[in-house]
């Protein structure tokens, strides 16, 4: 793709492209915003700038997670996400067959999710003063009557879930980037999770907490979690699933699996007594077919997040300030 | 009528030094009164003519020689009495008498839990005595002190023995002030104290009248000749106990706690057991012997202890194999006085003493960790063993050890077949302290019990110093105030990374702050941003409106070195060795090999080691074999010393495991952190050798491994023959580089040279190259003073060498003796150097 001072031709042959794959009607339309009429109910709208490296890895693109990251931070509140807005930001010289497919996944991933995207733009910047490209996604969604799902609702005696194995995004994207060459080619869990949200509220609609453990892993989320509510947590270590081939890169690395990222993923805490309810509604999807129970919220003024290790310790799981960096003298 | 007033300060409070004055003021004829007082103890002494003088001094100086075992005078002041007041009190004072003291303005000192005292084990051996047998006996000259306190003043109502009113005879002692229990607060006997009962993991009660022995310690004893692991509540927590001399009592013992490898420690009835096993100094006798009562690491007779002889089925009554079941003992006892007739009477069980260690108590150590009993449960369990046994901390691997009744059933109860429970509360976990003879002198790598809460003198020049708390850092954590010129250091409190011990840490803090009145002024904390110390720091600064003060890791070391040897604040800059695993470093990179230039007020890094990639973070400080890559790579590249030493046993070893992705991981900076360790040096060592271990579990595994094994052949490298160093100067300092040593160390390898030869080798190699790098750094920025410390100096070989090199070139060198060198003496450095911040109007962030 060159730009030139015009690059008239060039916006056009990203118009077109765009228009082939994104084809909503109200993205046709061809105006400078989506016009439609809100469903009744409460609404949530999140926004997501999206920076990868590299753009294409083992489970999806940069395409596809700018869609599923953003309608992930929409149905945490428990919403049914309605649309989503694209703003590309593309370097001079980007290939047009990478952006075609780029934009293609997008699309097949919002279809699949059934989460149009119905207005966008495309800034192309200098050479070198991007990186290939960057996109940032935003998504409405309405929350269903009654739902009040919110980070400062854990309670003592709450039970804490996730719907699946911890560290799968992060490491697949850093064995690509750095082609690794694992024996087993490790594949990012990038997916659109607004469909188990829907069927888990719907069998327990009192559930407290939800949050995607994207950046920061799992230690994070619950991190922030338990100061938000002002709770402890108590983990098990060997109740958090981790795929084998994602532990023993993690231990071949030195990683923490807890603070690799995750993109389709969700940490769930509800009481006690719907615990059960919650899991096997979750075991049902497909998305959640690896759900486990991994704790529970526990009163404690320190808000430590702890977790019981193998060798019978129990040792605190903390935000870090950085990177993971060793601390044994 | 003159007076005059004696101010004595010092370890003066709750340790009987009012009684000692006041029988020795008696015996010298004076007239007057003692108290204690916020300054420590204040005497009054009429005198009725001049001539009196001689009668002070004299009193005076047999108050120096009679000073009761657990006081200590740091200064004696007399002033003439001029106040009428006073003149007025005392010409009233016919007798000497013992004033109460002022409750508000008393800084009652807590000081240190101190083993039984000779008199008390006399007491509890003697049939006619009326504490005969009775587990709690203690009098001021010994006894629990810091783990029964909750606050101040110190009195019994403030301690966990408020549970039990003294009966009258109990009361009269209290009372009296020539005898021997005036004031001890602990004060107890079988009327009116606490008490010991048997529990097996289940909690059941085993009654000793059933099992037809004395009382519960006789049945204890009895349970552990029969090879059962039991839990010992005591003083500062509960022991994990076993026969050390029973290989299978010790291998269930490792397997049930999941403490593969580190070593365990031993408590042996007296001295002359001890010296069946260990060689024992008068030094080391004195020590193992002090109110304090340490574990001392002690040079084994034997240096392996992989001998292990069978037990022969003629030594035991019991017939081969018989166990005395606990199933039996639980359900009541069918078969229960079958099973105690056959456990085999301890002194005819096993041959003739001294009866060969089970190899798993300390395996590949040269050396043992041993303490003497320090209690009347310990002095009466051990009264028929002339063997040692296992004393280990009541905890699984990784946590901090139970101090509760209902704790050590749950946590204990699948530890322990048996537990020995008492009903006086531990309010406070006080360790074992360990102690390690080096360089002449007895330092300390572990300081709790019997020396915390004991404060250290500041050095001259601190004396304005204001109240302060620091922090301390990760591992092996203690805490420091200062007050009053003085620094209290906790006692170590373990590792922060573990939420038991976390906890703890905020109620110790809690704890002291209370005890020692102290308000601080200032916070301060390590650099490292993730540290549990530091955040705890960080938000207490913020909440109290404190400034917080930085320290970096090294430099800490090195100020906890001076304060330690009471360098003056004034004295000027030394250079300081400072060796350890790491420590973050001010350019934000993570040292461990570090030549400081500094004072307590500020340093510079004027060399260190050359810094090598740690790949993998953490996981490199598990895995030495990744440093002994790492450290290839650095000398030269892997692929050169792969095709120079093809076929070499470690270099093959190497070249089975993933070191493409560690090549990445080090060529792209990811997770493989630079750093100047010492630690990790030794560690690429010990994987060169393939000793220590693959996988390590716990702190220095590796380095003590290899300087054990170099422990027998250092006498057979010559003061030249160590491995090479390279050094090199670049604009931020001077560069040690390990690179050379690893062509001479694999050649010995592939010429077949003896392990233990090698590792000699390189202790010497290493001692060669700090030594002469620190001479010539001395000469550069013209310092005559070395200082030693960080955990790497607990090696004793290193430690000898090194200090033996400096001396010989003229310098003077000093090493850390009352704090260890490890991270448990980080805080009194942290204080040190913000307090002389503070007092030079300095740099308060
Ligand atoms: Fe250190
Ligand atoms: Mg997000
Ligand atoms: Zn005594
Ligand atoms: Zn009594």
């Amino acid at each position: 793709m060159s730009h030139g001072s015009g690059g008239r031709a060039m916006a056009q042959l990203i118009g077109e492209l765009f228009q082939r794959y994104l084809d909503h009607e109200l993205l046709i339309l061809g105006n400078d915003q989506a016009l439609f009429t809100p469903p009744p109910g409460r609404m949530v709208m999140s926004t997501d700038g999206h920076v990868i490296s590299p753009l294409f890895f083992p489970g999806g693109d940069i395409g596809s997670l700018a869609v599923h990251g953003t309608i992930n931070d929409v149905a945490m509140s428990g919403a049914r996400p309605l649309y989503l807005a694209a703003g590309f930001i593309l370097e001079e010289g980007f290939p047009l067959g990478d952006l075609a497919r780029i934009v293609a996944s997008m699309a097949r991933a919002a279809n699949a999710a059934g989460v149009p995207v119905v207005t966008g733009d495309t800034k192309v910047v200098e050479r070198g003063k991007g990186d290939g490209v960057f996109i940032t996604t935003t998504g409405i969604g309405v929350v269903p009557e009654g739902i009040l799902i919110s980070g400062d609702r854990a309670e003592p005696g709450d039970v804490i879930l996730v719907s699946g194995s911890m560290g799968d995004h992060g490491v697949a994207i850093l064995s690509k980037r750095e082609n690794l060459g694992f024996e087993t080619e490790i594949r990012s869990d990038s997916a659109a999770l607004h469909e188990l949200v829907a069927t888990m509220i719907a069998a327990v609609p009192d559930i407290h907490c939800l949050r995607d453990p994207t950046r920061g892993g799992l230690a994070t989320t619950l991190n922030e979690l338990a100061h938000q509510s002002g709770v402890g947590m108590q983990i098990r270590e060997d109740a958090i699933p981790v795929r084998a081939e994602v532990a023993a890169a993690c231990e071949l690395l030195g990683l923490d699996p807890l603070y690799v990222a995750n993109e389709g993923k969700l940490v769930a805490v509800c009481p006690r007594d719907q615990a059960e309810r919650l899991v096997e509604t979750m075991h049902g999807h497909a998305l959640g077919a690896e759900s486990a129970i991994i704790g529970e919220v526990v009163e404690d003024p320190h808000r430590f997040v702890q977790m019981e290790t193998g060798f019978g310790g129990s040792r605190i799981v903390d935000w870090l300030a950085g990177e993971q960096l060793p601390r044994i003298c | 009528m003159t007076a005059e007033s004696i101010r004595v300060r010092g370890l003066v409070q709750g340790v009987g030094f009012r009684p000692t004055v006041w029988r020795l003021a008696r015996a010298c004829g004076l007239r007057g009164d003692v108290r204690n007082d916020g300054e420590g103890v204040l005497i009054r002494v009429r005198g009725s003519a001049a001539g009196d003088d001689a009668g002070v001094s004299g009193f005076l100086k047999r108050l120096y020689e009679e000073c009761p075992p657990l006081a200590r005078i740091d200064s004696v002041e007399r002033r003439p009495i001029a106040d009428p007041q006073g003149l007025a009190d005392l010409a009233q004072q016919q007798d000497f008498v013992i004033l109460e003291s002022a409750a508000t303005a008393v800084h009652t000192g807590i000081v240190a839990d101190a083993a039984t005292c000779a008199a008390c084990v006399a007491e509890i051996r003697d049939p006619a005595d009326r504490r005969h047998r009775y587990p709690f006996t203690n009098c001021t000259h010994c006894g629990p002190r810091l783990s029964i306190v909750a606050g101040i003043p110190y009195d019994r109502a403030r301690t966990s023995m408020s549970a039990f009113p003294m009966c009258p005879d109990c009361a009269a002692e209290y009372k009296d002030p020539a005898d021997r229990r005036f004031h001890a607060q602990p004060n107890a006997c079988p009327v009116c104290g606490p008490g010991v009962w048997l529990q097996d993991a289940a909690g059941q009660p085993l009654d000793p009248v059933v099992l037809g022995v004395e009382d519960a310690i006789a049945a204890a004893s009895r349970f552990l000749a029969d090879g059962r692991i039991l839990a010992i509540k005591g003083i500062g927590g509960f022991h994990l106990a076993c026969d050390a001399t029973n290989p299978d009592a010790v291998a269930e013992l490792r397997r049930r706690k999941r403490r593969y490898a580190k070593p365990l420690a031993l408590m042996a009835r007296d001295l002359e057991v001890i010296r069946g096993y260990c060689r024992v100094t008068g030094q080391d006798a004195a020590l193992l012997s002090a109110p304090a009562a340490p574990i001392l690491l002690l040079d084994r007779l034997d240096s392996g202890g992989t001998d292990r002889v069978e037990t022969s089925a003629d030594d035991a009554v019991a017939p081969d194999g018989f166990r005395c079941a606990l199933p039996d003992l639980e359900s009541g006892h069918p078969g229960l006085e079958d099973g105690f007739r056959c456990a085999p009477p301890i002194l005819r069980c096993r041959g003739a003493p001294p009866w060969p260690l089970a190899p798993d108590v300390a395996p590949g150590q040269t050396t043992l960790g041993v303490m003497l009993p320090y209690s009347p449960i310990h002095h009466l369990l051990l009264a028929d063993w002339d063997r040692p046994l296992v004393m280990t901390s009541g905890n699984l691997s990784e946590e901090p050890q139970c101090i509760d009744n209902a704790d050590a059933l749950g946590r204990l109860g699948q530890l322990a077949d048996i537990l020995l429970l008492h009903d006086r509360a531990i309010l406070n976990r006080v360790d074992d302290s360990v102690v390690r003879v080096m360089a002449g002198e007895a330092r300390l790598l572990r300081r709790a019990r019997g020396y915390a809460p004991a404060p250290l003198a500041l050095p001259p020049g601190f004396e304005a110093a204001p109240p302060l708390l620091a922090l301390g850092g990760e591992l092996k954590n203690t805490f420091c105030l200062i007050r009053d010129a003085q620094a209290i250091l906790s006692q170590h409190l373990g590792d922060l990374e573990d939420a038991k011990t976390a906890r703890e840490y905020e109620r110790t803090l809690a704890l002291y702050l209370d005890l020692f009145q102290v308000v601080p002024e200032a916070l301060v904390v390590d650099l490292h941003p993730d540290y549990r110390s530091s955040l705890i720091g960080r938000d207490r600064a913020a909440r109290d409106g404190v400034p917080l003060i930085g320290v970096q890791h090294h430099h800490a070391h090195l100020a906890s070195t001076l304060a330690d040897n009471g360098w003056p604040l004034d004295a000027g800059p030394v250079l300081g060795i400072l060796l350890d695993g790491l420590g973050y470093g001010s350019d934000g990179t993570l040292w461990g090999g570090e030549f400081l230039l500094g004072d307590y007020l500020d340093f510079q890094r004027v060399a260190h080691l050359k810094p090598v990639a740690m790949p993998g973070g953490t996981r490199a400080i598990l895995e030495p074999w990744r440093n002994l890559y790492a450290h290839l790579e650095s000398a030269g590249g892997w692929a050169a010393w792969r095709a120079r030493f093809a076929g070499l046993e470690p270099i093959e070893r190497l070249d089975a495991k993933p070191l493409g992705i560690l090549k990445t991981l080090i060529a792209r900076g990811l997770n493989a952190p630079l750093s100047s360790s010492a630690g990790r040096l030794f560690d690429a060592v010990a994987a060169a050798l393939d000793v220590g271990g693959e996988v390590l579990t716990y702190e220095g595994q590796a380095a003590i491994a290899l300087e054990s094994l170099a422990a027998v052949a250092m006498d057979r490298v010559g003061d030249g023959d160590g491995y090479p160093f390279a050094r090199s100067i670049v604009p931020t300092g001077e560069i040690l580089d390990p690179a050379p040593l690893w062509d001479a160390l694999l050649a010995d390898i592939s010429r077949g040279r003896p392990p233990e030869e090698i590792a000699a080798a390189f202790h010497v190699g290493l001692a060669t190259a700090l030594g002469t790098l620190a001479r010539d750094l001395a000469r550069r920025h013209e310092i005559s003073t070395v200082a030693l410390s960080g955990g790497v100096f607990q090696n004793r070989l290193l430690l000898e060498s090194v200090a033996r090199r400096l001396e010989a070139d003229g310098l003077r060198v000093l090493l850390q003796r009352q704090v260890p060198a490890n991270d448990g003496g980080l805080s009194l450095g942290q204080a040190a150097v913000a307090a002389a911040r503070v007092l030079s109007n300095d740099s308060v962030d």
